[in-house]
């Protein structure tokens, strides 16, 4: 397994956080991962994205245009970013922030309501782990519980009781692309 | 042959004379390099006096500068570090962060700490370093021949101001230890100097009151100035500068203590 | 090993050395490289060591010139306009041979540049940035991994030779995250004595004094040969480089560092193209690994030299090569990464080219 994708969005909606739990999953699980930051003065307020490697070998290099996945939270991620995905690739894209999405015929496109499902959960900050959810229930990269675990790495202490929060967060995702797969 | 032979005086050892002074042990027995009537010589020795007296050589590590006195480690034996131009105070703070129970000092020229160091001296005594810097203002760069130096009076002639110091052109003399003075991690500023003896042994005090604010870890850093001739330099002769430092640099270098330790509670 | 850790490169060398015993980090702030200077700000206090936030970069160095003098394990870093400005200090300190460990997380230049990514620095590590003769040992990690390991490497070289070392690295490597894992480190048996070092004169032993002055020619003469002996010391002890699927090859791709990551994804890229394409990877950038290089250009029917700078190691791999094969150069500059599947392109174009030209022969 060798899973390379790009999480891309504005600062502020947890793009890097996102990828630094699904690297930290993917540790836990013995895997080898990398997680770069596209970092600068345009993390602020500007577009931000992570790349994240999961994979059973040796990482060769962090940096990569050509990606599996790619997430997108925003249209110019769009706009930068839909023409990186590889032949067969999936694009999840958040539909409240994206009015144009990939219009490519030779990649799989999911449309994720992740911001009005988080809404429902009452914290709109569950709407990147929904995402991620949904991501996961594509791709078998590394198990609910490692994401939980990583949780608790990634989330600082005061912030832990909302775990269980997330775990909803992830199985509604999985559950909202289960009614495309 | 007996007509070059100057007779040496010698004199008859008497049993109940009174030693009054002895060259320290830990100054080089060399002939140095200063010239003749520089301030310098008497600083180097007044120093290892007051080490050797407060027992210290085993832990005292001296940080020479860039700067005529770029070779006091060949007089001073004590453990020494020739630093970079100005850089003498950060070698100093590098050292005592980690060995706290080491006597640290720094001698530098006005050149080396008011100038290219300025930044490192006065962050060095904001910071409170607990170290001992010993300045020695000359007014003047002494080793590259006499050029003009921050400390140089309004008027002076040296070699890069040939017409004399024009305030408007040149800046002013900057009088570092009242600046430093003011900084909360300042904790004894003094300014005294070495050309007649009585000035010698205040210097003396100056610089004994230093080391013990030190040994004793009372907080702060000390900043002993002494303010200096250069015959070379001020092209004078030795007797001539002395008279000239007098009469011309004391009334802006006041001599004295600037920030004395807040006196100890009841 | 302690458990594996998910970690920044900054973070990750700071906490190396703090396991390898560093006792007094001196720094100043600059982007891309802050996060090791925080880390040791809340951390090395806690393990036992000094922290101080210098006035300037011009400090910074020379309170390690000052610590390392003392006998201490000491360390700074910084980026590219810091590390130009602690070039004077270095030189003291490679001249009064005094042990210390140094890091350059490099970003684009020249000047204020960008705080992107860079390797603009190569020939101010590699070659001697500041005056006079002298040299540094210079590793230069790929991984995360690397930058704990090379640390421990750098102060141990550092202690071994009484030289300066140095990390030469970048942002991209400086704030990305990999796994880690610390080795066990026994300090005790990596300390050196240092009989050298201005402690005081304790017990009235003779006096030690630190300098790089010797005002007699003949002296500083003696000084240099000294240098340039131990300098050929470590050209025969410490080249470190390693290879990728060379064995075969006969195109070869020379990069370090970042460069040299996304160089081996081009390979596995142009292999599954059936190009036969190896990698050269030099670790120590001084000691620089011409030998192989030499050897290697026997073999290969062209190579090409990726960096994200003007060309500056390829001037080091045409030195090795010595006319023996062509050697192209790819290189981004400002800021900017290579990306795989130019540098892919770059390698298809150049192989068919060189292979062609050797049917005709
Ligand atoms: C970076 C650098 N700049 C300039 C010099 C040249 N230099 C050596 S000594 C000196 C002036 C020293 O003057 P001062 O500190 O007043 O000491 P003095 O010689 O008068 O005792 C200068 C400019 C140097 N060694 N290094």
């Amino acid at each position: 397994m060798n899973k390379e994708l790009i999480i891309a969005g504005f600062g502020g909606q947890g793009v890097l956080s996102m990828g630094m739990t699904l690297a930290y999953a993917g540790m836990v699980e013995d895997k080898e991962v990398v997680w770069m930051p596209s970092y600068g003065p345009e993390m602020r307020g500007g577009t931000a994205n992570c790349i994240v490697v999961v994979s059973d070998d040796r990482v060769s290099s962090p940096i990569i245009n050509q990606f599996d996945t790619a997430i997108i939270l925003n249209q110019p991620s769009m706009d930068k970013f839909e023409s990186a995905v590889k032949p067969g690739g999936h694009i999840l894209y958040e539909a409240n922030n994206i009015m144009n999405p990939s219009t490519r015929d030779d990649i799989s496109t999911y449309k994720i309501p992740a911001v009005v499902e988080a809404n429902k959960l009452n914290n709109p900050k569950t709407m990147n782990m929904i995402i991620l959810g949904a991501f996961l229930a594509l791709n078998s990269v590394v198990k609910n519980e490692s994401i939980l675990e990583a949780l608790k790495k990634v989330l600082p202490e005061r912030h832990h009781h909302l775990i269980p929060l997330n775990e909803k967060a992830l199985l509604k995702g999985a559950e909202l692309v289960g009614e495309f797969v | 042959m007996a007509e070059n032979t100057i007779s040496t005086p010698t004199f008859k050892k008497t049993e109940n004379m009174e030693k009054v002074w002895e060259k320290p042990s830990i100054l080089f027995d060399v002939p140095n390099h200063y010239c003749p009537g520089c301030g310098h010589s008497v600083a180097h020795r007044l120093i290892m006096e007051v080490v050797e007296e407060l027992g210290i050589t085993d832990r005292t590590i001296g940080i020479a500068p860039v700067g005529c006195s770029v070779l006091a480690y060949n007089y001073l034996n004590v453990d020494m570090q020739e630093a970079a131009h100005g850089r003498a105070t950060a070698c100093a703070t590098g050292i005592k962060r980690i060995f706290n129970d080491k006597i640290l000092f720094t001698y530098q020229g006005d050149g080396d700490l008011a100038a290219i160091g300025t930044a490192e001296t006065i962050h060095t005594v904001n910071r409170g370093e607990n170290i001992v810097i010993i300045f020695v203002n000359n007014g003047i760069y002494g080793m590259t021949g006499g050029q003009m130096a921050p400390t140089t009076l309004e008027g002076a002639k040296t070699s890069t101001s040939p017409e004399g110091r024009n305030l408007d052109l040149m800046g002013h003399p900057l009088k570092i230890a009242n600046m430093l003075a003011i900084l909360e991690g300042a904790y004894y500023v003094t300014r005294q100097s070495v050309h007649t003896a009585k000035a010698v042994r205040k210097t003396k005090k100056a610089l004994m009151n230093a080391f013990k604010y030190q040994i004793e870890g009372k907080g702060g850093t000390s900043f002993v100035e002494i303010v200096s001739n250069c015959p070379s330099g001020w092209k004078m002769t030795p007797i001539q500068s002395n008279e000239w430092m007098a009469d011309n640099m004391f009334d802006f270098y006041e001599l004295g203590d600037i920030k004395t330790p807040p006196k100890e509670g009841k | 090993m302690s458990k594996k850790l998910l970690m920044k490169g900054n973070e990750a060398i700071a906490e190396a050395a703090i396991r390898a015993g560093v006792q007094g980090y001196y720094g100043y702030p600059i982007t891309p490289q802050s996060e090791l200077l925080e880390y040791m700000s809340s951390e090395l206090p806690k393990r036992g060591g000094a922290f101080v936030q210098a006035e300037s970069e011009v400090a910074a160095i020379n309170m390690v010139y000052g610590a390392s003098g003392a006998g201490a394990r000491t360390m700074t870093s910084t980026s590219g306009p810091g590390f130009s400005l602690m070039q004077e200090a270095i030189s003291y300190i490679a001249c009064a041979e005094l042990p210390c460990f140094l890091v350059n997380v490099m970003r684009g230049g020249p000047g204020l540049g960008t705080i992107q990514p860079s390797q603009g620095d190569y020939f101010q590590a590699v070659k001697g940035g500041g005056h006079g003769d002298y040299k540094m040992i210079v590793l230069a990690p790929n991984s995360v991994q690397e930058m704990a390991d090379f640390t421990y490497l750098g102060f141990d070289l550092a202690d071994k030779y009484r030289t300066p070392t140095m990390i030469l690295t970048d942002g991209a490597l400086g704030q990305m995250m990999e796994s880690v894992q610390f080795p066990e480190y026994n300090l005790d048996e990596h300390l050196v004595d240092k009989p050298w070092a201005t402690t005081g004169r304790e017990n009235g032993r003779k006096q030690n004094v630190i300098t790089s002055l010797h005002l007699q020619s003949e002296q500083m003469e003696q000084i240099n040969l000294k240098l340039q002996k131990k300098y050929r010391e470590i050209e025969k002890n410490e080249v470190r480089y390693e290879t990728i699927e060379t064995e075969d090859a006969d195109f070869l791709i020379v990069a370090f560092g970042l460069s040299s990551r996304v160089c081996h994804k081009a390979l596995e890229l142009a292999r599954e193209e059936g190009l036969k394409v190896g990698l050269l990877r030099p670790i120590t950038l001084y000691p620089y690994p011409y030998d192989i290089l030499n050897k290697l250009a026997d073999q290969v029917k062209g190579m090409l030299v990726v960096e994200m700078n003007a060309g500056q190691m390829l001037e080091d791999v045409k030195l090795a090569v010595n006319g023996k094969v062509s050697v192209d150069f790819y290189g981004r500059m400002g800021g900017m990464i290579p990306q795989p599947d130019a540098i892919l392109s770059k390698i298809r174009e150049l192989y068919s080219a060189h292979t062609k030209t050797k049917m005709e022969v």
